[in-house]
């Protein structure tokens, strides 16, 4: 299990190639990217700036993947997440897991990133036109965690 | 000593990011949002709304949750990562 909280960008080739490396019991590896958007919320966005609550970061993303892997048999888990100041089209977060089927490496996946929507202590703020603006915390999010 | 974070729009409005508290005895969350709310204004209408979260030792935590001499209590908006 791997968690980092970096401003550094990553390679998702290479994060991929770490999770199925030597790892011939597991079938199945799953990968999902979060990228910056150039709109949200009715504006045009130019970029974003990514504030966090150092140290329990950290632990609310272990406490995730721990929780993912109580309710699945999972190999390898990989959550990456940055902050500091990023621009369109750049990746904030990765998740990769493995597991010996797709099934469990699937729902994982979309469970972690669920879960990091609603209890990872970061914030975006995000750069548009008319100034600087904080994003709203969005209801679907609550939703899509409440569904597991 | 408590060290009392705030994170986001509730440090920017309030213009803090840390304070620091002498605890004479162990107190609720809610008793110390009382206490810091006593501040002005903005304290009392940012730590007024219900959709701020708090964490104790870097723990989800709530109204009720005890704070003790030495704890790091943190206060912040909803979170928008991912």
């Amino acid at each position: 299990m791997k968690v980092s909280v970096q401003e550094e960008d990553f390679d998702v080739g290479i994060e991929h190639k770490k999770l199925a490396l030597d790892n011939s019991q597991d079938g199945a590896v799953v990968t999902f990217t979060g990228l910056v958007r150039d709109r949200n919320q009715g504006q045009d966005v130019h970029g974003l700036t990514l504030e966090h609550y150092p140290g329990m970061t950290e632990k609310a993303l272990m406490d995730i993947v721990l929780q993912a892997k109580q309710r699945w048999s999972l190999g390898r888990v990989t959550v990456i997440h940055r902050i500091g100041r990023l621009n369109l089209a750049d990746q904030i977060v990765f998740v990769g897991v493995t597991s010996q089927h797709r099934e469990a490496a699937f729902q994982a996946a979309e469970f972690i990133m669920d879960y990091l929507k609603n209890d990872a202590p970061f914030w975006k703020k995000e750069r548009t036109k008319q100034g600087e603006r904080w994003v709203e915390f969005n209801d679907k999010d609550k939703a899509a965690a409440k569904r597991w | 000593m408590i060290k009392v974070l705030f994170f986001a729009q509730l440090k920017e409005r309030l213009n803090c990011g840390e304070l620091r508290l002498d605890l004479d005895k162990s107190l609720s969350v809610n008793s110390l949002k009382t206490h810091l709310k006593a501040q002005g204004d903005i304290w009392q209408e940012c730590l007024e709304d219900g959709r701020v979260l708090v964490a104790v030792n870097q723990t989800m935590a709530n109204a009720d949750t005890i704070i003790n001499r030495e704890d790091e209590v943190a206060f912040f908006p909803p979170v928008t990562g991912g």
